[in-house]
């Protein structure tokens, strides 16, 4: 496929491979302990996973699974709430495809269908209004998730269905935000990482600037990186040089998608649409301080929040989940004390063996490569 | 052929009304001129038209094309019941003709059950008879028995069909998922995927439009020269639900061996991997349903690959991986990037990925 294939070239890829070896040879830090670099990105997770890049890296390199994945990080008590509102006479409730196999404390989404609710998959929540208009004698919501990456588009339709005075459409709004995120992780006194891939989708609405506080303060080099293999390599030999000079710089690999500054016409409607909640509690993490956007007062009306009322539970996660330690580089995914065994992908106890973005399904279905070996 | 003869033909009844209605499954008149109509002009067989209970045949027919019976049956729930490169009856045809082939049977004889929601124009059901009809005389193997109920609206989503079908195998032959060994190779008879994309393609519910038809073929000619040249094959079996992930998946586990394929060498035509990418599916997962995956001795591989290439339907033969010594149950797959990684089995169904 044209611009696809070119950046999943094998003979540049090894070339690259060659490249990371040589710095890593050179850095000192090495000669104790592995270097850890966390990708924050499911879709860097998957991209990892899907072509083997983990097991081409050199042992020193240690790559750490991050929070970003926006379904692993869903809490039970959400889900609940998505499965009462689904479950409500008239509602058509609409959903990413891969939201909808994350367990709450009762059912998932899926579950729910089977049962009789009307849930459905959509790829845009721009079809989920369509879907309001053709009808009008149901209530349409739109389950909002994701980080910055997905935020603009449900804004947008937000912003459309006021233009449009759709009556019978509106969003439950989990979007989630990426800075406060990071830096929580960062703030962590179990922490051990040396650079960070950071998330090219939520770079090319936000740009870079909302991490410069990684270098300044935290003396963390990362690359904001695209999700093509070569990518994700070149990013890796980028945060390699910035250890090996001593630098911590925020760089952008991607910048064929990426502006510095961001999409203007994005972080505006952003900001119309959206304000900061005090907190947000994490699947995993727990509640981190601004992380999770609602809706203004201005949109009241396609908010689902205000529309329906919701128990909002915290529901703590399973005690025996050790999905925190993992999401921080603590531990491994296979180091957790029911991976594989009580949490598998049929039956996932934590987050992050929800998605096949998250660390520890990629591990079970994917990977497992690199670990056998270590461990034989 | 081996049916036994039946009293001469008698007038068919028809059907006057547009769609069908829970009358048409009642056991009276209306259903007897709904199945005529319908089902014995399509399939057009004295066998059929006899109207028995059941089908009949001579064993020492049957005893001629082999020394086993192989019987098989599967459902047929596609929605939407048409769908670029096929439909719901060619499906329920194919499938079952390429259940029976796979291991290693020539297929002779199907049965159709029709479960219908009322409401479906009759001639709907007509088109689709119509196809299941052409696509067996095509095979070469007879409609002989069937069934048909309707359910009231909502009860069953249009049309849901199930075939049956009875083949017989020739002496000596002796396939199985238990029997692929280290060394051996595994082959496909071509492009992988077309079928899974072009159903999600034209369910229409993703706003993408693809010029992807489905792969849906009868594929016993093919796998019959597949096995007059490489009699040594270990293994056959058409790479449908599941696709090719979960085919090899049941080998490997089956034969307790390991299996490592290729990326650069596995068939993929750019518009279903440009589809995959932009839903978030694995290519590996998608259904097929004109796509047989092969395990055979690397001493007979290029024997196997010739004989599929000579045919239309194997010309796109590729051999993609081998069987290995490594874990057993595991298959890996090389990526185009160099690096390697696990071909699970898929848990649940494929759902896109959000971003």
């Amino acid at each position: 496929m044209k611009y696809v294939d070119e950046f999943r070239d094998r003979d540049k890829a090894s070339a690259l491979v060659r490249e990371i070896e040589s710095l890593v040879a050179r850095i000192e830090v090495v000669k104790q302990r592995p270097i850890n670099i966390m990708e924050v990105c499911g879709g860097h997770t998957h991209s990892i996973f899907r072509y083997g890049i983990e097991g081409m890296l050199p042992e020193a390199i240690e790559l750490v699974h991050g929070p970003g994945c926006p379904v692993c990080v869903l809490p039970m008590g959400i889900v609940d709430d998505c499965v009462a509102i689904a479950e409500q006479p008239g509602v058509i409730f609409t959903t990413f495809g891969d939201a909808m196999r994350v367990p709450g404390t009762r059912k998932s989404l899926l579950q729910a269908k089977a049962e009789g609710a009307d849930v459905r998959m959509v790829y845009s929540p721009m079809d989920a209004l369509a879907l309001a208009r053709r009808n009008p004698e149901r209530e349409v919501v739109f389950f909002g998730i994701g980080f910055e990456t997905t935020m603009p588009s449900t804004a947008l339709t937000i912003l459309q269905a006021a233009s449009d005075g759709a009556a019978n459409f509106s969003v439950f709004c989990n979007h989630i935000t990426i800075v406060p995120t990071i830096k929580a992780i960062l703030d962590s006194p179990d922490l051990q990482l040396d650079g960070f891939l950071g998330p090219g989708h939520v770079s090319m609405v936000i740009g870079t600037a909302p991490y410069e506080f990684i270098s300044r303060h935290y003396r963390k080099p990362m690359v904001v990186a695209g999700f093509e293999p070569l990518d994700v390599l070149q990013s890796i030999w980028m945060v390699l040089k910035q250890i090996d000079e001593g630098r911590a710089e925020i760089e952008n690999q991607y910048s064929r998608v990426v502006l510095d500054a961001g999409n203007a016409a994005a972080l505006s409607a952003l900001s119309r649409v959206y304000e900061l909640r005090e907190f947000f509690e994490w699947r995993g993490l727990g509640s981190i301080d601004h992380s999770g956007v609602r809706i203004r007062s201005d949109y009241a009306r396609f908010d689902a929040e205000r529309k329906f009322t919701l128990r909002n539970a915290r529901i703590a996660d399973p005690k025996s989940c050790q999905c925190g330690e993992v999401l921080k580089g603590v531990i491994r995914p296979w180091q957790c004390k029911i991976f594989g065994t009580a949490c598998t992908p049929e039956t996932p106890v934590g987050a992050l063996m929800v998605s096949s973005e998250g660390a520890c399904a990629a591990y079970y279905q994917y990977g497992g490569i690199k670990k056998q070996a270590t461990l034989a | 052929m081996t049916v036994i003869a039946r009293r001469a033909s008698r007038p068919l009844g028809r059907v006057s009304v547009p769609t069908v209605t829970l009358a048409h499954g009642g056991g009276g008149s209306a259903m007897k001129d709904l199945i005529d109509d319908v089902f014995v002009a399509a399939f057009d067989n004295a066998e059929l038209a006899a109207l028995e209970d059941q089908a009949r045949f001579v064993l020492a027919d049957l005893a001629r094309h082999g020394d086993r019976l192989a019987f098989t049956t599967d459902s047929f729930v596609v929605d939407p019941l048409f769908f670029p490169g096929g439909d719901i009856g060619k499906l329920a045809v194919c499938g079952t003709v390429n259940d029976l082939a796979v291991g290693g049977a020539r297929p002779l004889y199907l049965s159709c059950a029709v479960v219908i929601e009322e409401g479906l124009p009759v001639d709907t059901l007509r088109r689709i008879a119509g196809s299941m009809a052409q696509t067996a005389r095509v095979a070469g193997v007879e409609v002989v028995t069937g069934d048909t109920k309707v359910v009231q609206r909502g009860a069953c989503d249009k049309l849901f069909i199930t075939t049956t079908g009875i083949g017989v195998i020739r002496p000596g032959l002796d396939l199985g998922l238990h029997r692929a060994q280290p060394g051996d190779v595994v082959l496909v008879n071509g492009l992988l995927g077309d079928h899974g994309a072009a159903i999600l393609g034209a369910r229409g519910d993703m706003a993408l439009e693809t010029p992807i038809e489905s792969d849906c073929a009868a594929l016993h000619e093919l796998i019959a020269a597949l096995l007059a040249a490489a009699p040594g094959v270990r293994f056959i079996r058409d790479a449908t639900r599941g696709g090719l992930a979960t085919v090899l998946n049941e080998i490997a586990e089956a034969s307790r061996v390991a299996i490592e394929i290729d990326e650069a060498l596995t068939p993929l035509r750019d518009e279903v991997k440009g589809f995959c990418e932009i839903l978030g599916l694995d290519p590996l997962y998608l259904a097929n349903e004109g796509k047989i995956v092969v395990v055979a001795p690397a001493a007979e591989a290029e024997a196997a690959l010739a004989a599929l290439r000579a045919h239309p339907l194997g010309a796109g033969a590729c051999l993609i991986g081998e069987v290995g010594e490594g874990e057993a149950g595991r298959v890996t797959m090389n990526t185009v990037l160099g690096g390697r990684r696990i071909v699970d089995m898929l848990v649940g169904e494929q759902l896109p990925r959000i971003c």
